[in-house]
């Protein structure tokens, strides 16, 4: 089944369209990856998944997006319980100024979690799940702005993991670290594939080619190729997407 | 003659560091003077005791104490307010002409004289809502007077938090009121905490907004409620220069230097109290 699902989804910039008509189909537990030049609006697609758009002023969204079956959009959805459900990992890490053990707790503390132990056991596995706590169980209290940076982008996911979420968005989540950083993210991704449906948004194709179940192009809001990714990189339907993989586009 | 460029550059240095200490020199010089002439008049009876024979002699504890209900009724009036109003401004009002007229009238209201805000306060706090010459209606006045410097530095403070904070909380399911609460309002704390400083002092040093809702010529002893008059120190340093005849130097320096002091001490206080939290964070 189809964990998302957009029909015909249209977002509007006060006048500027920068999506047009997107029909994609996510699959459970597995990574998609979006692909296309700076602007083609795969980050604006990525947001529009856990209504982070909301936050910037006149923008109008026509068109369903439908996740575990329910529209997003409709009038029932509690904005709350959509984020918790579909987490998101940002291009440059960004820990909150505190601990590393305050930075993953903050979401279970304020979503009503006040047991100690409880917390900590979160704090761990949370942690383990991104391969940290190996690293850091001995420096917890430390602030999590000394880690170096693809630590800190590691946290920023066990941050997110520890409010349990089920789908994962990661907007070009490896464009701050150097190729080493690059690689282990990219393996962490692997592992939390098993757990998570993951929606990645990146301008690195070899990435996409690496990582990914599934691909997506886009160009000038619009979906143009979409596809398991073997099929999209090797045989892509679309001229327009041939051009780009190959570098004679953008 | 040519003059060359290495020259030019300590000509240049030269002139601009002795414009930025020529700034340090006024305060030098009142600090000097006060402690000079002042000084002598302080001990501990000056600070502790009820003025005496017309002003003339005893102390000026009611005047300290009187300034210090009002920066702390002051404090409790405009810091929730101001807070409070910039919160909204920045994070909830959409750009509109109602957000358009705040913010226009804030800029206005920095700019009134501080005697306006003292007629204002006396036909609007003391006359018309009946609080009488006051403890609460001069709070209120100076509340009004510097809730323009609170509000458009707790904006500022508000606004630089990083945008990317926000984003982090509001995508772990955490609501907009709880992100202002648990991200942006602690980081923004120290810039709050200097707009409250600048403010402070200004109402603590004020002498027109209390002429007319608080302050007492010669009052004796201390006020029982918020709906005493009391006495206040810049008031009553204008009266012993002004209002009294035959009163010792020695005793206006000194609650001069009394009232500078105080300010200064305020703002220490404050000052102490944002680096500590600034040195806690690192962003």
């Amino acid at each position: 089944m189809n964990k998302i699902e957009t029909q015909n989804l249209n977002l509007f910039y006060g006048h500027f369209q920068a999506l047009i008509d997107v029909n994609a189909a996510i699959e459970e537990k597995r990574i998609t990856a979006l692909i296309g030049p700076s602007g083609c609006g795969k980050s604006t697609f990525l947001r529009t998944l856990n209504r982070m758009n909301d936050l910037i002023d006149g923008v109008r969204i026509t068109g369903k997006v439908i996740i575990d079956g329910e529209d997003i959009y409709g009038d029932k959805t509690d904005l709350v319980v959509l984020r918790k459900k579909v987490g998101m990992v940002f291009q440059r890490p960004n820990p909150f100024p505190l601990s590393v053990f305050d930075n993953i707790a903050y979401g279970p503390r304020i979503h009503g979690m006040n047991d100690r132990g409880e917390l900590e056991e979160i704090v761990e596995s949370s942690l383990s799940q991104v391969e940290l706590w190996d690293a850091l169980k001995d420096r917890l209290d430390r602030s999590a702005l000394r880690l170096s940076l693809e630590q800190q982008q590691r946290l920023c996911i066990a941050r997110l993991v520890a409010v349990t979420p089920n789908i994962v968005l990661m907007d070009e989540p490896c464009s701050a670290l150097d190729p080493v950083a690059t690689g282990k993210i990219e393996e962490l991704m692997f592992e939390l594939k098993k757990r998570y449906t993951i929606v990645i948004v990146t301008h690195n194709m070899q990435q996409a080619a690496r990582v990914s179940d599934c691909a997506g192009f886009m160009l000038l809001g619009k979906l143009v190729e979409f596809g398991e990714t073997e099929q999209v990189f090797t045989a892509p339907k679309d001229k327009r997407t041939e051009e780009y993989i190959t570098g004679r586009y953008g | 003659m040519k003059i060359s460029s290495q020259t030019k550059q300590k000509i240049a240095f030269t002139l601009l560091g002795a414009a930025a200490v020529l700034v340090i020199v006024p305060v030098i010089v009142i600090f000097a003077i006060l402690i000079e002439k002042g000084l002598p008049a302080i001990n501990w009876q000056f600070l502790t005791a009820m003025p005496r024979m017309g002003m003339r002699a005893g102390g000026i504890f009611p005047a300290i104490m009187g300034t210090m209900y009002l920066v702390l009724g002051t404090i409790v009036v405009a810091l929730p307010l101001g807070v409070l109003a910039a919160i909204y401004l920045v994070e909830y009002a959409r750009q509109n002409w109602l957000t358009r007229m705040i913010e226009v009238a804030i800029v206005n209201l920095a700019g009134v004289p501080s005697v306006v805000y003292g007629l204002f306060g006396m036909g609007l706090f003391v006359i018309f809502l009946r609080f009488g010459a006051s403890i609460l209606a001069g709070s209120l006045t100076l509340a009004i007077m510097i809730l323009p410097v609170i509000i458009t530095a707790s904006k500022e403070a508000l606004s630089s938090v990083p945008r990317s904070f926000r984003e982090a909380s509001l995508a772990l399911g955490v609501s907009k009121w709880q992100t202002i609460r648990c991200v942006v309002l602690p980081n923004a704390l120290p810039g709050i905490l200097t707009g409250t400083i600048l403010g402070i002092s200004r109402a603590a040093g004020e002498t027109a907004p209390i002429l007319f809702t608080v302050a007492a010529f010669y009052l004796p002893r201390l006020p029982k409620s918020v709906f005493d008059q009391c006495m206040a120190l810049p008031y009553h340093l204008y009266v012993l220069s002004t209002q009294v005849p035959n009163v010792n130097p020695k005793i206006q320096y000194g609650t001069a230097l009394v009232l500078v002091g105080l300010v200064f001490l305020l703002n220490l206080v404050a000052i102490i109290t944002r680096s500590y939290i600034r040195s806690k964070k690192q962003w």
